[in-house]
């Protein structure tokens, strides 16, 4: 009886095994970096704003501290962002003809918010709480980057659950002292994990990784 | 196989879902809404009723004031940890104009804003605790009200901390406690810095 296949058919179907392996496999490498790429996670996108509010120049030149505007953010779970008295407080008196304002000096004497588009916006199926995380000594910056330094604000982490757990089950290499919470130019020690050990003995961390954690 | 087809719609809606739980039909904080004249989620509370912890039946200690008068005494101890909180408080709400030595040159000012009191004036000095407190409560003159971001009793520690500023802008060496008296001695003499180049206009009203 003659052959059916060719020889040169042993090759093509260990190629042809390969090819879909080695296809399967691209296809979900690109998907999971499509998926963790700026495109949908929108990390290091800046967002269009009512107004262009640049936190360069609050924080980084003119030292303000987070919490003259984000006042909540120590005893709530929401940081707030400042109704449009907390900038009137400033810009009653300066740059009061600039044209890119117009819309606060409206919202102040219309009553009306201004409409800020959110950077960071959790499912609402997640719960979340600043208090705890500042309370325990966790950075603004390890979670919203170099904020200081953004002239439009823009995410720099997913908050993809990943993120959160990754931080849950060892917070250690994370904690910072408390009173450098605020302190945007801190920098981990060379020692991180000895301090973070200290520190979590200390501030009674705990490694929070039940659902009911974060899903309740 | 036409059974299972019919499930495709089935499990086509249930990828809709998804966004509801995303999205869930309720009110986050500052949420914006279109069931309100206004706009507001968060709604005032309506007039003549009092929440929870904000029955200030002690005047002095919630307005500063008793019988019209600034008190003179703060209304409870002030304690080292009252200081510090006020010192941290201080330096977030009031030094981008006072700046951290109360003497009105904060970066916000030299940035065009108007002057800002300095409180090493004879005028502040002898000022009660009370007028200070009055001052964050309701502002005065260009300086708005922060009574919406700070709580009475940090308003309290606040006043506490500028009676510390004020005292530590015109200690002498003998003030110092011993120990820093020698530490203070030690270190080498630096030229007192120039006066500041907007001198103190006097703030009268
Ligand atoms: C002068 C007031 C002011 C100060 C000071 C300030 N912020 Fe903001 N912040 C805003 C305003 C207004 C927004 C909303 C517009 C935007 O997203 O840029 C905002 C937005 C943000 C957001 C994004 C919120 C979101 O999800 O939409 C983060 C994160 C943030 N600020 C962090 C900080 C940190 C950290 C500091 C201190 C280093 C700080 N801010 C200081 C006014 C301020
Ligand atoms: C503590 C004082 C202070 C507060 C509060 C404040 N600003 Fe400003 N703002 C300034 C100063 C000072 C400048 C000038 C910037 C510079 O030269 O560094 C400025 C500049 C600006 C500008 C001009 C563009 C730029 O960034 O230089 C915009 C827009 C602006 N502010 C928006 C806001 C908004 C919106 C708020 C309220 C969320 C706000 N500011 C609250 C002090 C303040
Ligand atoms: C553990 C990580 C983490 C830390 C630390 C953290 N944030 Fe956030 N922040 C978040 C997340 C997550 C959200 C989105 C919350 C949501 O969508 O409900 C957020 C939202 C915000 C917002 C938008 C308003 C809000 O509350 O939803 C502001 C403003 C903000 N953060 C400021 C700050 C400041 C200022 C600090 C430092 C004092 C800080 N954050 C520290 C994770 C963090
Ligand atoms: C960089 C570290 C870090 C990251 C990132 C982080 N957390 Fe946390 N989280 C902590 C620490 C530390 C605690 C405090 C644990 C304890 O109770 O001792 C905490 C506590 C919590 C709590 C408990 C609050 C309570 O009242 O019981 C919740 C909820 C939470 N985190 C949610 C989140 C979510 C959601 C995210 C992601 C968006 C997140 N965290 C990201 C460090 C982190
Ligand atoms: C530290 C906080 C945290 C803990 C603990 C946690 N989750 Fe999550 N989870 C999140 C966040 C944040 C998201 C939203 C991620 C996103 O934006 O897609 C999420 C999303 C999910 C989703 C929905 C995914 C989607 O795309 O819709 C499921 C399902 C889920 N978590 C299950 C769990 C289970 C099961 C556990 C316990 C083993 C758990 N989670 C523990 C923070 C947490
Ligand atoms: C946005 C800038 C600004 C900030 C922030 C600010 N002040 Fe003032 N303050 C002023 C100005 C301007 C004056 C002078 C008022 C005038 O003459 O119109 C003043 C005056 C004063 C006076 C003098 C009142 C008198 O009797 O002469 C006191 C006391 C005072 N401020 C306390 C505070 C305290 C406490 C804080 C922090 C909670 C604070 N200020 C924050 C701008 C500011």
């Amino acid at each position: 009886m003659a052959q059916i296949f060719h020889r040169s058919a042993n090759s093509l179907a260990n190629i042809t095994i390969a090819a879909v392996i080695l296809g399967i496999g691209g296809l979900l490498w690109a998907s999971y970096r499509i998926d963790q790429g700026s495109f949908i996670t929108e990390v290091g996108i800046a967002r269009q704003q009512p107004v262009p509010f640049s936190h360069k120049h609050h924080v980084t030149d003119d030292g303000i501290d987070c919490r003259y505007c984000h006042t909540s953010v120590e005893v709530s779970p929401f940081a707030g962002l400042p109704p449009t008295e907390t900038c009137m407080s400033c810009h009653s008196q300066i740059w009061t003809n600039a044209e890119m304002l117009e819309p606060v000096r409206a919202s102040y004497r219309t009553g009306q918010s201004i409409e800020w588009t959110r950077v960071y916006d959790l499912p609402d199926f997640v719960y979340f709480n600043h208090s705890i995380h500042i309370n325990k000594g966790v950075g603004c910056s390890t979670c919203h980057g170099r904020v200081d330094l953004m002239p439009l604000t823009y995410k720099a982490n997913t908050l993809y659950m990943q993120w959160c757990v990754e931080c849950h089950r060892n917070p250690a290499k994370y904690v910072r002292p408390r009173e450098e919470v605020f302190n945007m130019t801190y920098q981990a020690p060379g020692n991180q994990m000895e301090l973070g050990r200290r520190l979590v003995a200390e501030y009674k961390v705990q490694s929070l990784t039940d659902c009911v954690t974060c899903h309740r | 196989m036409r059974h299972r087809i019919t499930l495709l719609p089935l499990i086509l809606s249930l990828a809709a879902c998804r966004q509801d739980m995303h999205n869930q039909p309720r009110y986050k904080p500052l949420a914006g809404t279109g069931f309100f004249g206004d706009g507001r989620s968060a709604r005032p509370s309506p007039e003549g009723t009092v929440a929870r912890g904000e029955l200030h039946i002690d005047k002095a200690r919630y307005t500063g004031k008793v019988d019209g008068n600034d008190v003179t005494a703060f209304p409870f101890p002030i304690t080292r940890a009252d200081v510090s909180r006020g010192q941290q408080r201080f330096n977030i709400y009031c030094s981008p104009c006072h700046s951290r030595l109360g003497d009105g040159n904060g970066m916000i000012v030299r940035r065009g804003f108007r002057q800002a009191a300095n409180y090493n004036t004879d005028k502040l000095r002898n000022a009660p605790v009370g007028h200070f407190f009055d001052v964050i409560t309701n502002g005065f003159g260009a300086m708005p009200s922060y009574a919406s971001r700070i709580p009475p009793d940090d308003r309290w520690r606040i006043v506490a901390y500028i009676r510390v500023l004020q005292f530590s802008q015109n200690a002498k060496l003998e003030d110092a406690p011993p120990a820093e008296r020698q530490e203070l001695e030690a270190m080498p003499v630096t030229p007192s810095p120039a006066p500041s180049p907007t001198p103190q206009k006097e703030v009268s009203r």
